[in-house]
Order: C-alpha cells, then structure tokens, then sequence
C-alpha cells in the first residue's frame, strides 16, 4: 500500500532531518539511497496535495460528524499503540505555535547564537526556558522512564521493554543484565494537544505583528 | 423534583472561573472539575481546568472567533481573550465580577470596555458576567452531548463573594438566567472553600472542629479580598456550622502583588538605562507572579531571575535580564500587603477627590492584615446571638472582647499559596488572640486554593440533596430604608435620616420578613428613589426598628432603591402608600416588594428595583 502524500509542512520537516541524517548516519544514507534508486521502477505517485486541501482532510478528522467529539479529556497514552497512528500534523504545528507563544522557541532556535555573548544568551534562555517549560506542562504529563538515580547500577531483567531501555556501549550476552544508568529517560504519561478551529491555518505558528 | 442528573458548582471569580459537577445519582460520589475548552490561542482550542475570566471584543476584520460548538462567536472568553487583550486593551473586559458589584455606574447598561473604540460595541456588567457563564454551560453541554445532557437542567451552585449586597446577588442571578441558567443557588465562596475542606477530609472532619470553634476564612484571590467567620455549635447532639459574620467587599488581590513586584524589576532595569514599554510591563508582572511564587515558598532561594523578551523576533539581544531578591519581595509583599499591625490598626479610608473618572473603587489600602485588623474588629460581638457562646469568655468578668477572636483558619485563594505570607498572616492574627488572652488558632489544612470554591459549591449541592452537611448563615446584612426627617430646610445641614429597617439580619432562605407596621409615600407612575442601606453588625433590628442615631460605619450606604407603581387603576401623580416586604428566595436573592395599603386588584405588589446605579 501506497502510504499517503506527506502536506508541505510535514515534507519540510522531513527533508530538514534526511539531510542530517544522511550526513551523519552511512547505514540511513544508504538505506535512503536505495530507495531512491528504486523510484523510477515504482508507478508514479499522485501529485502531492496541496497544503490546505491536506488541512481540510486535518480538520475533517479531528471533527468526526454530527456531534464534535468532546475534547475536555486529555488523552491518555496507550502503552504500546497496535498500529503505528498517522502523525497529525496540525496538532504538530500547534504545539509548535504553543512553544513559540509561551516561550519564542522558535525565535530562539532560527537567531545565529555564536555571535552574541554568554549573557545575551543566558537571558534569552530564561525567557525560553520559563515559557517552553510551561508550555510543556499544559500539554504533557511527564515521568522518568527509570526512577534510580543516573549513575547508579541497574538490572534488566529478561523481558524488558526495549521502547523503555535502550542499551549502549558492549552490548551483548543474555539478560538479565548489568550496567550504569545513563540517562532516566522520559515518557509521556498523559498528552493534551490543541484542538484546531475549522479554517484556521496552523501553518503560521505565530502572526506577524504590526501595531497601529 | 427535577430531572437533574448533576449537582454543578460554579466559581465566577474575578479573575478565573472553574466548574465542578458531581452526579446525584451515584452514592458517594465527590465533586470532580470540568475542563473547560476555550480558545487558547487564534485557532487554537484547548480544554483547561480554569477559564480566565475575560472578554475580547475583536475588530471586524479578525473574523469569527470559532468554538466547537459555534463557528461564527463573534468574542471571545478565556485565555485568548486575556492574551489579545495584552495586544489591544481597549477591546478587553476584565474583571466583570467587580463591575457587577459596582454602585457607580448603571450595571444594565453597555460601559465595558472603558475606552473602548467605535467600532466596538460595549456591553454591561451583567452581560460580562452572563457571557462567562454561557461558556461554561456550553462547555458542560458539550462535554456530555452524547448523553443529550445540558447544565440548564442541572441543580446549579453559583458562588458569590460573601460581601456582595443585595444588589450584586441580584444581578448575579440576572447573568446566570440570561445564560438560560435558571436552577440555580446561590452560595458565599468562603463558605464553599469550607465545603472543600470538609468534602476533601472526609469523615475525619468532625474530628478536627469542635462546639465554640470560630473558624476564620481568609481568602486572598487575584483581585479581591473577603474574610468570613464560621462558628460551630452544638445543636441536639450534633456539631452545627454557622456562617456569623462576612467582611467588606476588598478590591485588592495577587494582581496588585504581581505589579508591585514588576515595578521593582523596572525600577532596576530602568536605572541600568533600559526603557520598559507598556508590553515589557506586562511581561514583567508575568514573571514577577513567578518570582512572587518561588520566593514567598522557598525560604533558600536567595533571588530569583526575571527575564523578558523584546517584541521583535530577535530574541538574543533584546532579551532583558534582572532579578528580585528575597529580601525586596519581603519586603514589598510581606511588609508591604501583610505588615504587622496592632489589632487596633485599621485600613486608611478612601479620600474622596472632586474629580473620580470611572473606575472600579480599589482598595485605597494595600494592608490586607489592616483589613483583617478592621474585619475582626468590627465583628467582635458576631458570636452575641450564637447559642454556646458566652462572649467575652476569655477575659474577667464580662470583659467584652475588642475583637472576635476565631479558633481556627482556612486560607483560600490563589495567593495564599505562599507560604510566608500564610505565615506572617498567622503571625500577626496569633500576636493580637494572645494580647487578649486567647489561644492561638489551628489551620484547616486546605488543598488546590485555586479550584476549592467550584469543588465545594458542587459538594454544597449533594448537601442540598441531603448528601453531605449544610452551614447555615442566613443574609450577612441587615437592610434599612432611609426616609428623611419631615425638618424645616437649612441651608448646609443635611435633613436628618431614619434608618428603618425592612430586612433583618441572618434572614434565612425562603423565608420572609414580618411586615413592618411603616409606611412610604410612592407616587404613581413616576420612578421613586429610596436611599438604602445596609449593616454586616446589626443583628439585633428586627423589621421595623427604626435608627435614628447610629455609630460611625455601622451603617453602610448601598445603591438607591426604586419604586415605580404603574398607573393602572390610579390616577397619575397620586400618592399612594405603600409598606415594603422583604423576602429571600430559595436562590438566595433578596427580593422587596412595595405593597400598596389600598390595592387596586387582590394581593397587588410591585418589585422594588435594587440595582439602581448609585448618585456620584
């Protein structure tokens, strides 16, 4: 089965990390380059939709008819989805817009840092670290995968959620096994994301402003 | 009686609004909050536990502001409208609950926004107020469409600040039934803060409050300040809670604190040569409610960062930078809002100046334990009528006590969240009960200050059903006419007044006050102006009594009242005479209605208008 054109947004985001990805990551990049390859031999694909007709099928899905599905509960994440789940787009751009309103993360992120001071920045990542913090907060529940302290010694028993731990260094042998943790880990208990209005376009995640 | 599925207690606050709901059907169930979605940005719709209370009115060109349940608003409520109203003030109508409980200005009519543009159409306190409401029911209605149930037909609790008059319940209820809300309650919010407690303590609650205990409720919201003291007794065998004394109506809350620590942090960058525009100003209070938060709970904290952002996209470089010490918060909310008084201090009085624009009557004294001071001060004899309470019990003899010395408190409101100022309020309320030789008070330990008043006006509706205990109380005011003295005029002496009193102190709901043997001179076909008055002290006038003399602040002077006896059946220009009766209705509303001595048709009785805006 084909998988679906990807709207505009999406494809940027897309192209933004393949580009990385292919840089630093030889076994992606060659992975990437077969595909490629392959192309032409696949039937052609339809031409790629428009990003507000993409939208509109957005809106539609988010509004099942007749009765709006009431949104006062914040979803609560499954612990291992069946199905991988379509990425929502909007709701992505939304949460980006919430970042960029609470706490100019994208501001931040698209000025050049290097040629300003440590102070200039340190001020500036208060203002995004206060805002984006907040905003993280409304929208998402968020605990430590591992409850130990870093560094200390941890079992993996046989059986254990390879979603939840990731093993690095000499891996190798059978659980259970032994190691140092590194990182906690983060996972996301409970997730709240915006709802979009009908006709809204969440492209722009934030307005320009011009004051009269 | 009706087909209620759901108690729904609603907290309109000043500044933010909650709903919590609990269903009347399911034995033991506990009040739960409803989350509200409302648009949090353009486009943006989110469901939050609280809804801000403020209303935008946007320009013509920026469309419809699109709710699910309505494509085509034409405003908005909630957080996008306290953010947009950031961008253009002008279109912003903040703080509706206080208009509505405004004298100065006529709440029936479009004023709000002050200042608004043209092009906006300006709509009345009640309608501010009505607006929030309906969206809260709609986001009830749409939370449960699927079961085809709507808030309308629910019992619905609506918290009141205990020292609303008359008037402002009155057109409390006149926003809740124009939001089509017409089961509904009226409930005090400290008393509902108190519900809180004793839902959130379960069965141990009865444990902790004994016969003789006064409890205090000191609830410190973001704009307003209102006190309530709540006395136990016990009545055959069983503890009882009555509600004997509220404060005055106190605009002063966390907003004032955020501005006064704003303005420290401008102060600093101004003299570090920075220029602070009216946006940074308000990004600085935003942070200083931050700053406020962590420094007044955290005792290591030595300071505490406050950065802002320029309006532009540059963010390096335009960011600014300063902090607030512990010390300055110290001592510019601590010793500035909450200082340590003698229990004789009381707040400075507003000084009239000639010239007032129309605006909301802030308080004039930022000292809320001089408030507290004047509260209990003024309420010292409130147990006199209480069964069980031998006033003046702590001192010798009958020693009368300079001010009603409470047992316990419970704090409520999003600013007494801080720590130090719970402190330095205990403090100083502890310093003034051990000069009288009372014992210090216990502290009703209070959980989510912000949500508690809507949670306990849901569980004050499972009481009603007979599902959990009721608090008594009865109106916090006695109601007096003021009729002027039949004196030759003198030039510079204003006539003498009798106060005559229609409505007695602690009348219950549903009940109605004795007809007193009195007579007013109504003439027919005009509007008549009565001037009115009410006392939080005077428990003692039955209906009848009438005042000719009165101590300095017993009496305070409410909005006019108006009479207007229809021509119909009398001749035009007629002096009819007419006695006044009052009445509280179940919702919990005083209701007066002028009774002609001569009625025209069997049992003629015209309302009598409570809300009329009150003479500059």
């Amino acid at each position: 089965m084909d998988p679906a054109p990807l709207p505009f947004a999406s494809r940027l985001w897309f192209a933004w990390a393949c580009f990385f990805r292919v840089l630093f990551d030889g076994a992606f990049a060659g992975r990437a380059f077969a595909v490629r390859e392959a192309m032409p031999a696949l039937p052609a694909a339809p031409p790629p939709a428009e990003p507000k007709a993409a939208k509109a099928q957005e809106v539609t899905k988010t509004e099942p008819e007749p009765a709006p599905k009431p949104i006062a509960e914040p979803l609560k994440i499954k612990a291992k989805p069946a199905e991988p789940e379509k990425p929502n787009v909007t709701s992505a751009l939304q949460l980006l817009a919430a970042f960029q309103r609470e706490g100019r993360l994208v501001d931040f992120l698209e000025q050049d840092v290097a040629s300003f001071p440590d102070a200039d920045v340190g001020a500036a990542a208060r203002v995004v670290h206060e805002g984006c913090r907040k905003a993280l907060r409304q929208h998402a529940k968020i605990r430590a995968v591992r409850t130990e302290e870093e560094g200390a010694q941890v079992t993996i028993a046989e059986g254990y959620d390879a979603h939840e731990v990731k093993l690095i260094g000499d891996v190798k042998g059978k659980p259970p096994f032994v190691g140092k943790l590194q990182h906690r880990g983060w996972k996301v208990i409970e997730m709240s994301v915006p709802m979009p209005t009908a006709d809204h376009d969440a492209t722009v995640i934030a307005p320009a402003e011009v004051e009269l | 009686m009706s087909g209620a599925k759901y108690t729904i207690g609603i907290d309109l606050g000043t500044t933010h609004s909650a709903v919590s709901i609990a269903p009347l059907d399911i034995e033991g169930a506990r009040p739960e909050v409803l989350r509200v979605p409302q648009l949090v940005a353009a486009g943006a719709i989110e469901a939050r536990e609280l809804l801000p209370s403020f209303l935008y009115l946007p320009h013509a060109s920026e469309g419809p502001q699109a709710l699910p349940w309505d494509p085509e608003r034409a405003f908005v409520v909630g957080e996008h409208a306290r953010a947009r109203g950031v961008d253009a003030p002008a279109r912003l109508v903040s703080s509706a609950k206080s208009w509505l409980s405004h004298s100065g200005v006529d709440r029936h009519v479009g004023t709000l926004p002050i200042g608004a543009p043209e092009d906006v159409e300006k709509i009345s306190p009640v309608e501010a107020s009505w607006r929030i409401l309906e969206h809260l029911a709609e986001a009830f209605d749409q939370r449960f469409s699927s079961e085809g149930l709507r808030l309308v037909d629910q019992d619905v609790v609506l918290t009141v600040p205990a020292s609303f008059d008359a008037a402002a319940r009155e057109l409390t209820v006149e926003a809740a039934l124009a939001a089509g809300i017409d089961k509904l309650t009226l409930l005090e919010e400290p008393q509902a803060a108190l519900y809180a407690w004793i839902d959130a303590s379960g069965a141990g609650w009865r444990k902790q409050l004994r016969p003789g205990d006064v409890i205090l409720v000191i609830d410190v919201g973001g704009g307003t300040t209102d006190f309530s003291a709540i006395a136990a007794v016990e009545k055959e065998g069983s503890l009882e809670l009555i509600r004997v004394a509220v404060g005055d109506h106190i605009l002063l809350g966390g907003d004032n604190m955020d501005l006064a620590v704003a303005h420290i942090a401008k102060r600093k960058l101004e003299a570090g040569g920075k220029e602070i525009d009216r946006w940074q100003m308000i990004a600085l209070t935003h942070a200083g409610r931050l700053a406020k938060e962590r420094l007044l709970s955290d005792e290591k904290l030595a300071a505490y960062p406050i950065a802002i952002a320029g309006k532009g996209s540059k963010l390096l470089g335009s960011a600014l930078r300063t902090e607030v010490t512990s010390d300055e918060i110290h001592a510019t909310l601590v010793d500035g809002f909450f200082p340590r008084v003698a229990a004789s201090a009381r707040p400075t009085a507003r000084a009239r100046t000639a010239l007032t624009q129309i605006g909301l009557p802030y308080a004039s004294d930022p000292a809320v334990t001089k408030h507290l001071a004047g509260f209990l001060g003024r309420q010292a004899e409130a147990l006199s009528k209480i069964e069980g309470f031998d006033h003046g019990r702590h001192g010798d003899a009958r020693d009368r006590a300079k001010l009603l010395h409470p047992t316990a408190v419970l704090f409520n409101g999003g600013v007494m969240k801080a720590t130090a100022l719970r402190e330095r309020l205990l403090a100083t309320l502890n310093g003034w009960l051990e000069e009288d030789g009372a014992p210090p008070v216990r502290v009703l330990a209070s959980e989510d200050l912000d949500l508690a008043v809507a949670r306990g006006a849901a569980a004050y509706g499972l009481a009603r059903h007979g599902k959990g205990f009721r608090i008594r109380g009865g109106t916090a005011r006695a109601y007096y006419v003021g009729i002027e003295g039949a004196v030759p005029a003198v030039p510079g002496v204003e006539p003498p007044i009798v106060a005559f009193c229609v409505a007695p102190f602690g009348m219950e709901e549903g009940t109605r006050a004795a007809l007193p043997p009195h007579e007013l001179g109504v003439v027919v076909g005009e509007s008549v102006h009565f001037r009115f008055f009410g006392s939080t002290v005077r428990r003692e006038d039955a209906a009848g009594t009438e005042l000719e003399r009165w101590k300095e602040g017993e009496l305070e002077e409410l909005a006019p009242i108006e009479v207007t006896l229809p021509a119909e059946g009398r001749r035009e220009g007629d002096v009819v005479p007419v006695e006044l009766s009052a009445h509280v209705t179940e919702v919990g509303t005083l209701l007066l209605e002028a009774v002609p001595k001569d009625p025209v048709t069997p049992n003629e009785r015209f309302k009598v208008e409570l809300s009329v805006r009150a003479e500059a």
